[in-house]
Protein backbone atom coordinates (compact mmCIF):
# COMPACT_ATOMS: atom_id res chain seq x y z
CA UNK A 1 0.00 0.00 0.00
CA UNK A 2 2.85 2.39 0.78
CA UNK A 3 4.43 1.76 -2.60
CA UNK A 4 1.17 2.58 -4.29
CA UNK A 5 0.80 5.75 -2.26
CA UNK A 6 4.26 7.02 -3.14
CA UNK A 7 4.00 6.06 -6.78
CA UNK A 8 0.53 7.47 -7.07
CA UNK A 9 1.48 10.80 -5.53
CA UNK A 10 4.34 11.14 -8.00
CA UNK A 11 2.04 10.31 -10.92
CA UNK A 12 -0.54 12.85 -9.80
CA UNK A 13 2.16 15.49 -9.46
CA UNK A 14 3.31 14.69 -12.99
CA UNK A 15 -0.28 14.86 -14.19
CA UNK A 16 -0.51 18.38 -12.80
CA UNK A 17 2.76 19.35 -14.51
CA UNK A 18 1.53 18.06 -17.87
CA UNK A 19 -1.68 20.04 -17.35
CA UNK A 20 0.48 23.12 -16.78
CA UNK A 21 2.08 22.58 -20.21
CA UNK A 22 -1.16 23.77 -21.75
CA UNK A 23 -0.49 27.20 -20.31
CA UNK A 24 3.01 26.98 -21.73
CA UNK A 25 1.70 26.18 -25.20
CA UNK A 26 -0.86 28.98 -24.93
CA UNK A 27 1.73 31.60 -24.00
CA UNK A 28 4.23 30.43 -26.60
CA UNK A 29 1.65 30.49 -29.37
CA UNK A 30 0.11 33.83 -28.43
CA UNK A 31 3.56 35.39 -28.07
CA UNK A 32 4.80 34.31 -31.48
CA UNK A 33 1.72 35.53 -33.35
CA UNK A 34 0.17 38.94 -33.84
CA UNK A 35 -1.87 41.06 -31.47
CA UNK A 36 -4.94 40.99 -33.69
CA UNK A 37 -5.27 37.19 -33.31
CA UNK A 38 -4.47 36.83 -29.61
CA UNK A 39 -7.99 35.98 -28.40
CA UNK A 40 -8.40 33.48 -31.21
CA UNK A 41 -5.28 31.48 -30.42
CA UNK A 42 -5.98 31.47 -26.69
CA UNK A 43 -9.55 30.37 -27.35
CA UNK A 44 -8.27 27.37 -29.30
CA UNK A 45 -5.89 26.40 -26.50
CA UNK A 46 -8.58 26.69 -23.84
CA UNK A 47 -10.96 24.68 -26.00
CA UNK A 48 -8.47 21.88 -26.56
CA UNK A 49 -7.76 21.08 -22.94
CA UNK A 50 -11.48 21.09 -22.07
CA UNK A 51 -12.75 19.09 -25.01
CA UNK A 52 -9.64 16.89 -24.95
CA UNK A 53 -10.35 15.67 -21.42
CA UNK A 54 -14.03 15.08 -22.14
CA UNK A 55 -13.35 13.17 -25.35
CA UNK A 56 -10.63 11.15 -23.69
CA UNK A 57 -13.01 10.07 -20.96
CA UNK A 58 -15.75 9.31 -23.45
CA UNK A 59 -13.78 7.23 -25.94
CA UNK A 60 -10.06 8.01 -26.09
CA UNK A 61 -8.82 6.20 -23.02
CA UNK A 62 -10.46 2.87 -23.73
CA UNK A 63 -9.60 3.12 -27.40
CA UNK A 64 -5.94 3.68 -26.55
CA UNK A 65 -5.70 0.84 -24.00
CA UNK A 66 -7.89 -1.93 -25.41
CA UNK A 67 -7.69 -5.49 -24.22
CA UNK A 68 -7.35 -6.79 -27.75
CA UNK A 69 -7.17 -5.76 -31.39
CA UNK A 70 -9.32 -6.64 -34.38
CA UNK A 71 -7.15 -7.80 -37.30
CA UNK A 72 -4.18 -6.78 -35.19
CA UNK A 73 -4.62 -3.07 -35.76
CA UNK A 74 -8.10 -1.89 -34.77
CA UNK A 75 -8.48 -1.47 -31.01
CA UNK A 76 -11.29 -3.75 -29.91
CA UNK A 77 -13.28 -1.00 -28.35
CA UNK A 78 -15.83 1.19 -29.98
CA UNK A 79 -18.52 3.35 -28.58
CA UNK A 80 -18.40 1.92 -25.11
CA UNK A 81 -19.87 4.78 -23.15
CA UNK A 82 -17.67 6.61 -20.74
CA UNK A 83 -14.31 4.98 -20.93
CA UNK A 84 -13.60 5.48 -17.26
CA UNK A 85 -16.31 3.11 -16.15
CA UNK A 86 -14.66 -0.26 -16.45
CA UNK A 87 -12.59 -1.14 -13.38
CA UNK A 88 -14.44 1.30 -11.18
CA UNK A 89 -17.45 -0.92 -11.43
CA UNK A 90 -15.45 -3.54 -9.61
CA UNK A 91 -14.47 -0.95 -7.02
CA UNK A 92 -10.82 -1.52 -7.74
CA UNK A 93 -8.63 1.26 -6.47
CA UNK A 94 -5.65 -0.68 -5.21
CA UNK A 95 -2.62 -2.58 -6.44
CA UNK A 96 -4.70 -4.96 -8.51
CA UNK A 97 -4.88 -2.29 -11.23
CA UNK A 98 -1.21 -1.42 -11.26
CA UNK A 99 1.66 -1.09 -8.82
CA UNK A 100 2.40 2.42 -10.07
CA UNK A 101 -0.88 4.23 -9.81
CA UNK A 102 -4.61 3.85 -9.66
CA UNK A 103 -6.93 3.64 -12.60
CA UNK A 104 -8.10 7.22 -12.12
CA UNK A 105 -4.56 8.57 -12.06
CA UNK A 106 -3.79 6.64 -15.21
CA UNK A 107 -6.80 8.12 -16.97
CA UNK A 108 -6.03 11.69 -15.96
CA UNK A 109 -2.32 11.48 -16.78
CA UNK A 110 -3.02 10.05 -20.24
CA UNK A 111 -5.84 12.53 -20.79
CA UNK A 112 -3.50 15.48 -20.23
CA UNK A 113 -1.14 13.92 -22.78
CA UNK A 114 -3.85 13.47 -25.38
CA UNK A 115 -4.77 17.13 -25.43
CA UNK A 116 -1.18 18.22 -26.12
CA UNK A 117 -1.24 16.49 -29.51
CA UNK A 118 -3.99 18.81 -30.77
CA UNK A 119 -2.42 21.87 -29.20
CA UNK A 120 0.61 21.37 -31.42
CA UNK A 121 -1.61 21.81 -34.48
CA UNK A 122 -3.18 24.99 -33.16
CA UNK A 123 0.06 26.97 -33.26
CA UNK A 124 0.98 25.96 -36.80
CA UNK A 125 -2.38 26.84 -38.35
CA UNK A 126 -2.70 30.06 -36.35
CA UNK A 127 -3.86 33.41 -37.68
CA UNK A 128 -5.82 32.10 -40.66
CA UNK A 129 -7.86 28.98 -39.86
CA UNK A 130 -11.58 29.19 -39.13
CA UNK A 131 -12.23 28.56 -35.46
CA UNK A 132 -15.14 26.18 -36.07
CA UNK A 133 -13.18 24.16 -38.61
CA UNK A 134 -10.25 23.88 -36.25
CA UNK A 135 -12.48 22.74 -33.39
CA UNK A 136 -14.04 20.01 -35.52
CA UNK A 137 -10.63 18.85 -36.64
CA UNK A 138 -9.26 18.80 -33.11
CA UNK A 139 -12.20 16.76 -31.81
CA UNK A 140 -11.96 14.13 -34.55
CA UNK A 141 -8.19 13.90 -34.31
CA UNK A 142 -8.32 13.52 -30.52
CA UNK A 143 -11.20 11.05 -30.55
CA UNK A 144 -9.87 8.70 -33.21
CA UNK A 145 -6.39 9.28 -34.57
CA UNK A 146 -4.40 9.97 -31.41
CA UNK A 147 -5.80 7.02 -29.41
CA UNK A 148 -5.46 4.52 -32.25
CA UNK A 149 -1.87 5.58 -32.97
CA UNK A 150 -1.11 5.35 -29.26
CA UNK A 151 -2.75 1.95 -28.90
CA UNK A 152 -0.33 0.41 -31.38
CA UNK A 153 2.52 1.01 -28.96
CA UNK A 154 1.35 2.00 -25.49
CA UNK A 155 -1.85 -0.06 -25.73
CA UNK A 156 0.14 -3.19 -26.47
CA UNK A 157 -0.45 -3.24 -30.23
CA UNK A 158 1.73 -4.49 -33.08
CA UNK A 159 4.40 -1.77 -32.80
CA UNK A 160 4.88 -2.75 -29.17
CA UNK A 161 5.25 -6.39 -30.15
CA UNK A 162 7.71 -5.39 -32.84
CA UNK A 163 9.98 -3.80 -30.22
CA UNK A 164 9.44 -0.19 -31.26
CA UNK A 165 10.44 2.08 -28.38
CA UNK A 166 8.88 5.43 -27.57
CA UNK A 167 9.26 6.25 -23.89
CA UNK A 168 7.13 9.37 -23.53
CA UNK A 169 5.94 10.11 -27.02
CA UNK A 170 8.43 11.72 -29.42
CA UNK A 171 6.44 9.90 -32.07
CA UNK A 172 3.15 9.01 -30.38
CA UNK A 173 2.43 12.52 -29.12
CA UNK A 174 4.72 15.04 -30.80
CA UNK A 175 4.93 13.57 -34.27
CA UNK A 176 1.24 12.71 -34.22
CA UNK A 177 0.56 16.39 -33.63
CA UNK A 178 3.37 17.45 -35.95
CA UNK A 179 2.10 15.48 -38.96
CA UNK A 180 -1.34 17.03 -38.58
CA UNK A 181 0.30 20.45 -38.32
CA UNK A 182 2.20 19.81 -41.55
CA UNK A 183 -0.90 18.65 -43.44
CA UNK A 184 -2.86 21.56 -41.99
CA UNK A 185 -0.47 24.29 -43.10
CA UNK A 186 -0.14 22.64 -46.52
CA UNK A 187 -3.91 22.68 -47.12
CA UNK A 188 -4.39 26.12 -45.59
CA UNK A 189 -1.68 28.00 -47.41
CA UNK A 190 0.49 30.73 -45.96
CA UNK A 191 -0.78 33.78 -44.12
CA UNK A 192 -1.37 36.81 -46.32
CA UNK A 193 1.89 38.68 -46.61
CA UNK A 194 4.10 35.78 -45.55
CA UNK A 195 5.49 35.43 -49.08
CA UNK A 196 5.79 38.35 -51.47
CA UNK A 197 4.89 38.06 -55.14
CA UNK A 198 8.32 36.65 -55.92
CA UNK A 199 7.82 33.98 -53.30
CA UNK A 200 10.38 35.48 -50.94
CA UNK A 201 9.66 34.75 -47.28
CA UNK A 202 8.79 37.81 -45.21
CA UNK A 203 9.13 38.19 -41.47
CA UNK A 204 5.91 38.45 -39.47
CA UNK A 205 7.26 39.06 -35.97
CA UNK A 206 5.36 37.78 -32.96
CA UNK A 207 3.80 40.45 -30.79
CA UNK A 208 4.92 39.41 -27.34
CA UNK A 209 8.27 37.67 -27.03
CA UNK A 210 8.28 37.92 -23.19
CA UNK A 211 5.10 35.82 -23.09
CA UNK A 212 6.63 33.31 -25.51
CA UNK A 213 9.65 33.08 -23.20
CA UNK A 214 7.43 32.45 -20.19
CA UNK A 215 5.67 29.77 -22.25
CA UNK A 216 8.90 27.93 -22.96
CA UNK A 217 9.97 27.94 -19.31
CA UNK A 218 6.57 26.59 -18.35
CA UNK A 219 6.80 23.91 -21.03
CA UNK A 220 10.23 22.92 -19.76
CA UNK A 221 8.83 22.63 -16.24
CA UNK A 222 5.88 20.67 -17.59
CA UNK A 223 8.28 18.26 -19.23
CA UNK A 224 9.43 17.14 -15.76
CA UNK A 225 5.98 15.59 -15.59
CA UNK A 226 5.72 14.59 -19.23
CA UNK A 227 8.90 12.51 -19.11
CA UNK A 228 9.13 11.98 -15.36
CA UNK A 229 5.60 10.63 -15.25
CA UNK A 230 6.21 8.36 -18.21
CA UNK A 231 8.32 6.21 -15.89
CA UNK A 232 4.83 5.24 -14.64
CA UNK A 233 6.07 4.91 -11.08
CA UNK A 234 8.24 6.83 -8.64
CA UNK A 235 11.16 4.46 -9.18
CA UNK A 236 14.08 6.50 -7.81
CA UNK A 237 16.77 5.58 -10.32
CA UNK A 238 14.56 5.81 -13.39
CA UNK A 239 12.87 9.08 -12.47
CA UNK A 240 16.14 10.77 -11.57
CA UNK A 241 17.98 9.76 -14.75
CA UNK A 242 14.94 10.71 -16.79
CA UNK A 243 14.80 14.21 -15.36
CA UNK A 244 18.55 14.64 -15.82
CA UNK A 245 18.50 13.58 -19.47
CA UNK A 246 15.41 15.71 -20.09
CA UNK A 247 16.98 18.87 -18.69
CA UNK A 248 20.40 18.33 -20.28
CA UNK A 249 18.82 17.80 -23.70
CA UNK A 250 16.72 20.94 -23.29
CA UNK A 251 19.77 23.00 -22.33
CA UNK A 252 21.90 21.57 -25.13
CA UNK A 253 19.11 22.09 -27.67
CA UNK A 254 18.78 25.72 -26.68
CA UNK A 255 22.51 26.41 -26.77
CA UNK A 256 23.06 24.71 -30.11
CA UNK A 257 20.10 26.49 -31.76
CA UNK A 258 21.35 29.80 -30.37
CA UNK A 259 24.91 29.24 -31.59
CA UNK A 260 23.94 27.81 -34.95
CA UNK A 261 21.39 30.53 -35.75
CA UNK A 262 23.82 33.24 -34.62
CA UNK A 263 26.49 31.74 -36.86
CA UNK A 264 24.06 31.48 -39.78
CA UNK A 265 22.12 34.72 -39.51
CA UNK A 266 24.51 36.97 -37.55
CA UNK A 267 21.98 37.90 -34.89
CA UNK A 268 21.07 36.60 -31.45
CA UNK A 269 17.53 35.40 -32.17
CA UNK A 270 15.71 34.64 -28.93
CA UNK A 271 12.85 32.83 -30.70
CA UNK A 272 15.32 30.35 -32.20
CA UNK A 273 16.87 29.86 -28.76
CA UNK A 274 13.40 29.11 -27.37
CA UNK A 275 12.51 26.72 -30.18
CA UNK A 276 15.86 25.01 -29.66
CA UNK A 277 15.01 24.26 -26.03
CA UNK A 278 11.71 22.72 -27.13
CA UNK A 279 13.48 20.78 -29.89
CA UNK A 280 15.86 19.31 -27.32
CA UNK A 281 12.93 18.35 -25.09
CA UNK A 282 11.03 16.66 -27.91
CA UNK A 283 14.24 14.95 -29.07
CA UNK A 284 14.97 13.32 -25.71
CA UNK A 285 11.38 12.28 -25.07
CA UNK A 286 11.53 8.98 -26.98
CA UNK A 287 14.49 7.66 -25.01
CA UNK A 288 14.71 9.75 -21.87
CA UNK A 289 15.09 6.68 -19.64
CA UNK A 290 17.56 4.90 -21.94
CA UNK A 291 20.17 7.60 -22.37
CA UNK A 292 23.26 8.57 -20.44
CA UNK A 293 23.67 12.26 -19.67
CA UNK A 294 26.24 12.50 -22.47
CA UNK A 295 23.84 10.89 -24.95
CA UNK A 296 21.19 13.38 -23.89
CA UNK A 297 23.49 16.33 -24.53
CA UNK A 298 24.36 14.96 -27.99
CA UNK A 299 20.68 14.43 -28.84
CA UNK A 300 19.94 17.96 -27.68
CA UNK A 301 22.79 19.47 -29.70
CA UNK A 302 21.56 17.83 -32.88
CA UNK A 303 17.98 18.90 -32.12
CA UNK A 304 19.05 22.54 -31.89
CA UNK A 305 20.67 22.43 -35.32
CA UNK A 306 17.57 20.66 -36.70
CA UNK A 307 15.39 23.51 -35.43
CA UNK A 308 17.35 26.20 -37.25
CA UNK A 309 17.54 24.20 -40.49
CA UNK A 310 13.91 23.08 -40.11
CA UNK A 311 12.59 26.64 -39.81
CA UNK A 312 14.52 27.55 -42.97
CA UNK A 313 13.25 24.42 -44.75
CA UNK A 314 9.61 25.24 -43.98
CA UNK A 315 10.16 28.69 -45.48
CA UNK A 316 11.83 27.20 -48.54
CA UNK A 317 8.87 24.87 -49.09
CA UNK A 318 6.58 27.94 -49.08
CA UNK A 319 4.83 26.66 -45.99
CA UNK A 320 3.93 28.96 -43.14
CA UNK A 321 4.36 27.80 -39.57
CA UNK A 322 4.22 30.87 -37.30
CA UNK A 323 5.44 29.13 -34.15
CA UNK A 324 7.79 26.52 -35.58
CA UNK A 325 5.58 23.58 -34.60
CA UNK A 326 6.72 21.37 -37.48
CA UNK A 327 10.47 21.66 -36.83
CA UNK A 328 9.98 21.28 -33.08
CA UNK A 329 7.39 18.53 -32.83
CA UNK A 330 7.57 16.67 -36.13
CA UNK A 331 11.19 16.84 -37.20
CA UNK A 332 12.69 16.67 -33.71
CA UNK A 333 10.09 14.02 -32.84
CA UNK A 334 11.35 11.86 -35.69
CA UNK A 335 14.96 12.58 -34.76
CA UNK A 336 14.35 11.67 -31.11
CA UNK A 337 12.64 8.43 -32.06
CA UNK A 338 15.47 7.40 -34.38
CA UNK A 339 18.03 8.48 -31.77
CA UNK A 340 16.88 5.56 -29.57
CA UNK A 341 18.52 3.30 -32.16
CA UNK A 342 21.69 5.41 -32.25
CA UNK A 343 22.43 6.33 -28.63
CA UNK A 344 21.88 4.74 -25.23
CA UNK A 345 21.03 1.29 -23.95
CA UNK A 346 19.05 0.14 -26.98
CA UNK A 347 21.41 1.43 -29.68
CA UNK A 348 21.92 -0.86 -32.65
CA UNK A 349 20.89 -1.35 -36.28
CA UNK A 350 18.15 -3.74 -35.32
CA UNK A 351 16.56 -1.19 -32.99
CA UNK A 352 17.17 1.63 -35.46
CA UNK A 353 15.08 -0.13 -38.12
CA UNK A 354 12.33 -0.84 -35.60
CA UNK A 355 12.31 2.86 -34.75
CA UNK A 356 12.22 3.71 -38.45
CA UNK A 357 9.29 1.35 -38.93
CA UNK A 358 7.41 3.00 -36.08
CA UNK A 359 8.04 6.48 -37.46
CA UNK A 360 6.86 5.33 -40.90
CA UNK A 361 3.72 3.54 -39.74
CA UNK A 362 2.60 6.33 -37.43
CA UNK A 363 3.54 8.94 -40.03
CA UNK A 364 1.54 7.28 -42.78
CA UNK A 365 -1.47 6.75 -40.53
CA UNK A 366 -1.44 10.34 -39.25
CA UNK A 367 -0.88 11.91 -42.66
CA UNK A 368 -3.70 9.96 -44.27
CA UNK A 369 -6.09 10.61 -41.38
CA UNK A 370 -5.23 14.29 -41.11
CA UNK A 371 -5.50 14.71 -44.87
CA UNK A 372 -8.88 12.99 -44.85
CA UNK A 373 -10.28 15.09 -42.01
CA UNK A 374 -8.80 18.41 -43.12
CA UNK A 375 -9.77 17.84 -46.75
CA UNK A 376 -13.35 16.95 -45.86
CA UNK A 377 -13.65 20.09 -43.75
CA UNK A 378 -12.04 22.17 -46.49
CA UNK A 379 -14.49 20.99 -49.12
CA UNK A 380 -17.56 21.41 -46.90
CA UNK A 381 -17.20 24.13 -44.29
CA UNK A 382 -14.02 25.65 -45.61
CA UNK A 383 -10.79 25.87 -43.65
CA UNK A 384 -9.68 29.41 -44.08
CA UNK A 385 -10.95 32.81 -43.05
CA UNK A 386 -11.68 35.31 -45.81
CA UNK A 387 -9.01 37.87 -46.66
CA UNK A 388 -10.63 40.82 -44.93
CA UNK A 389 -11.04 38.96 -41.63
CA UNK A 390 -7.48 37.74 -41.83
CA UNK A 391 -6.16 41.23 -42.52
CA UNK A 392 -8.17 42.93 -39.81
CA UNK A 393 -7.71 40.11 -37.34
CA UNK A 394 -9.59 37.03 -36.21
CA UNK A 395 -10.24 38.56 -32.80
CA UNK A 396 -12.63 41.14 -34.12
CA UNK A 397 -14.17 38.97 -36.85
CA UNK A 398 -14.51 35.63 -35.06
CA UNK A 399 -14.92 36.86 -31.51
CA UNK A 400 -15.82 40.55 -31.62
CA UNK A 401 -13.25 41.06 -28.89
CA UNK A 402 -9.98 42.84 -28.34
CA UNK A 403 -7.21 41.13 -26.38
CA UNK A 404 -5.76 44.38 -25.07
CA UNK A 405 -8.82 46.62 -24.98
CA UNK A 406 -7.24 49.54 -23.17
CA UNK A 407 -3.86 49.52 -24.86
CA UNK A 408 -4.92 51.19 -28.08
CA UNK A 409 -7.49 49.57 -30.29
CA UNK A 410 -6.13 48.06 -33.47
CA UNK A 411 -9.44 48.23 -35.29
CA UNK A 412 -11.25 51.24 -36.52
CA UNK A 413 -14.90 50.64 -35.94
CA UNK B 1 1.64 82.34 -29.26
CA UNK B 2 3.37 79.56 -31.12
CA UNK B 3 3.12 75.82 -31.08
CA UNK B 4 6.34 73.86 -31.52
CA UNK B 5 5.98 70.25 -32.56
CA UNK B 6 9.32 68.53 -32.33
CA UNK B 7 9.80 64.92 -33.42
CA UNK B 8 12.85 63.69 -31.56
CA UNK B 9 14.68 60.51 -30.65
CA UNK B 10 13.22 58.81 -27.59
CA UNK B 11 16.76 58.45 -26.30
CA UNK B 12 17.18 62.26 -26.29
CA UNK B 13 13.87 62.98 -24.57
CA UNK B 14 15.24 63.33 -21.03
CA UNK B 15 17.86 65.84 -22.20
CA UNK B 16 15.29 67.86 -24.12
CA UNK B 17 12.95 67.84 -21.14
CA UNK B 18 15.66 69.04 -18.79
CA UNK B 19 16.74 71.74 -21.25
CA UNK B 20 13.18 73.01 -21.52
CA UNK B 21 12.77 73.09 -17.76
CA UNK B 22 16.04 75.00 -17.45
CA UNK B 23 14.73 77.90 -19.58
CA UNK B 24 11.37 77.89 -17.79
CA UNK B 25 9.22 75.92 -20.21
CA UNK B 26 7.44 73.72 -17.74
CA UNK B 27 4.25 72.79 -19.52
CA UNK B 28 4.18 70.58 -22.59
CA UNK B 29 2.75 67.30 -23.85
CA UNK B 30 4.38 64.40 -25.63
CA UNK B 31 3.45 61.09 -27.15
CA UNK B 32 5.17 58.24 -28.95
CA UNK B 33 4.78 58.18 -32.68
CA UNK B 34 5.73 55.89 -35.54
CA UNK B 35 6.89 57.54 -38.72
CA UNK B 36 8.49 56.84 -42.05
CA UNK B 37 11.73 58.56 -42.89
CA UNK B 38 15.14 58.29 -44.50
CA UNK B 39 16.59 56.09 -41.84
CA UNK B 40 16.45 52.32 -42.32
CA UNK B 41 16.68 49.78 -39.53
CA UNK B 42 17.83 46.22 -40.22
CA UNK B 43 16.04 43.36 -38.48
CA UNK B 44 16.25 39.57 -38.51
CA UNK B 45 13.39 37.40 -37.30
CA UNK B 46 13.76 33.63 -37.34
CA UNK B 47 16.36 33.80 -40.09
CA UNK B 48 14.43 36.20 -42.34
CA UNK B 49 16.15 39.56 -42.80
CA UNK B 50 14.03 42.60 -43.34
CA UNK B 51 14.52 46.30 -43.06
CA UNK B 52 11.92 48.79 -42.12
CA UNK B 53 11.67 52.53 -42.57
CA UNK B 54 9.03 52.61 -39.84
CA UNK B 55 10.78 54.41 -37.04
CA UNK B 56 9.74 54.96 -33.44
CA UNK B 57 10.08 58.57 -32.28
CA UNK B 58 8.63 60.86 -29.63
CA UNK B 59 6.60 63.93 -30.53
CA UNK B 60 6.84 66.87 -28.11
CA UNK B 61 4.16 69.53 -28.42
CA UNK B 62 4.99 72.85 -26.75
CA UNK B 63 2.87 76.02 -26.76
CA UNK B 64 4.84 79.16 -25.83
CA UNK B 65 4.64 82.92 -26.05
CA UNK B 66 6.34 84.47 -29.08
CA UNK B 67 9.34 85.79 -27.16
CA UNK B 68 10.18 82.26 -25.96
CA UNK B 69 10.31 80.85 -29.47
CA UNK B 70 13.96 81.39 -30.26
CA UNK B 71 15.20 80.24 -26.85
CA UNK B 72 13.11 77.08 -27.03
CA UNK B 73 14.27 76.27 -30.56
CA UNK B 74 17.91 76.63 -29.55
CA UNK B 75 17.39 74.28 -26.61
CA UNK B 76 15.88 71.59 -28.84
CA UNK B 77 18.57 72.04 -31.49
CA UNK B 78 21.19 71.52 -28.84
CA UNK B 79 19.67 68.76 -26.71
CA UNK B 80 18.08 66.60 -29.44
CA UNK B 81 21.22 66.55 -31.60
CA UNK B 82 23.35 63.49 -32.32
CA UNK B 83 24.52 64.33 -35.82
CA UNK B 84 23.26 61.06 -37.34
CA UNK B 85 20.39 60.72 -39.82
CA UNK B 86 17.11 60.60 -37.93
CA UNK B 87 17.54 63.32 -35.34
CA UNK B 88 14.06 64.52 -36.21
CA UNK B 89 12.17 67.60 -37.31
CA UNK B 90 10.57 70.70 -35.82
CA UNK B 91 7.33 72.31 -36.99
CA UNK B 92 6.12 75.70 -35.81
CA UNK B 93 2.62 77.07 -36.15
CA UNK B 94 0.64 79.97 -34.76
CA UNK B 95 -1.84 79.38 -31.96
CA UNK B 96 -4.86 81.66 -31.86
CA UNK B 97 -6.04 81.29 -28.30
CA UNK B 98 -5.12 79.49 -25.10
CA UNK B 99 -7.17 79.11 -21.91
CA UNK B 100 -6.68 77.62 -18.50
CA UNK B 101 -9.78 75.55 -17.75
CA UNK B 102 -9.78 76.08 -13.99
CA UNK B 103 -9.74 79.89 -14.01
CA UNK B 104 -10.83 80.53 -17.58
CA UNK B 105 -7.98 83.05 -17.89
CA UNK B 106 -6.71 83.43 -21.45
CA UNK B 107 -3.60 84.53 -23.31
CA UNK B 108 0.03 83.83 -22.47
CA UNK B 109 -0.70 83.81 -18.74
CA UNK B 110 -2.47 80.51 -19.20
CA UNK B 111 0.61 78.79 -20.61
CA UNK B 112 2.54 78.08 -17.45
Amino acid sequence: MEILTINNVWMMLCTALVFFMHLGFSLLEVGLTRQKNAINILFKNVFIICIGLLIYSLIGFNLMYPASFLYGIIPDYFLGLFGIQAPMVEGVLDLTYNEGYTFYTDFLFQGMFAATAATIVSGAVAERIKLSSFMIFAMLYLAIVYPIAGSWKWGGGFLDELGFYDFAGSTLVHSVGGWAALIGIYLLGARLGKFDKNGISQAIPGHNIPLATAGVFILWLGWFGFNGGSVLSADPSLTSITLVTTCLAAAAGGISAFLFSTFRYKNYDLTMFLNGILGGLVGITAGADQMSPTDAVLIGLVSGVIIVLGVALIDKLKLDDPVGAVPVHLICGIWGTLAVGIFGNLAGWDQFFKQLAGVGVIGAFCCISALLIFYTIKSTLGLRMDGLSETEGLDIHEHGMDAYAEFGAIQEK
Amino acid sequence: MKKIEAIIRKSKFEEVKKGLHDIGVNFFSYWDVTGVGNEKQGHVYRGVSYSTTDIQRRLVSIVISDDFLDKTLQVIFKTAYTGAVGDGKIFISTVEEAYRIRTQEGGTDSLN
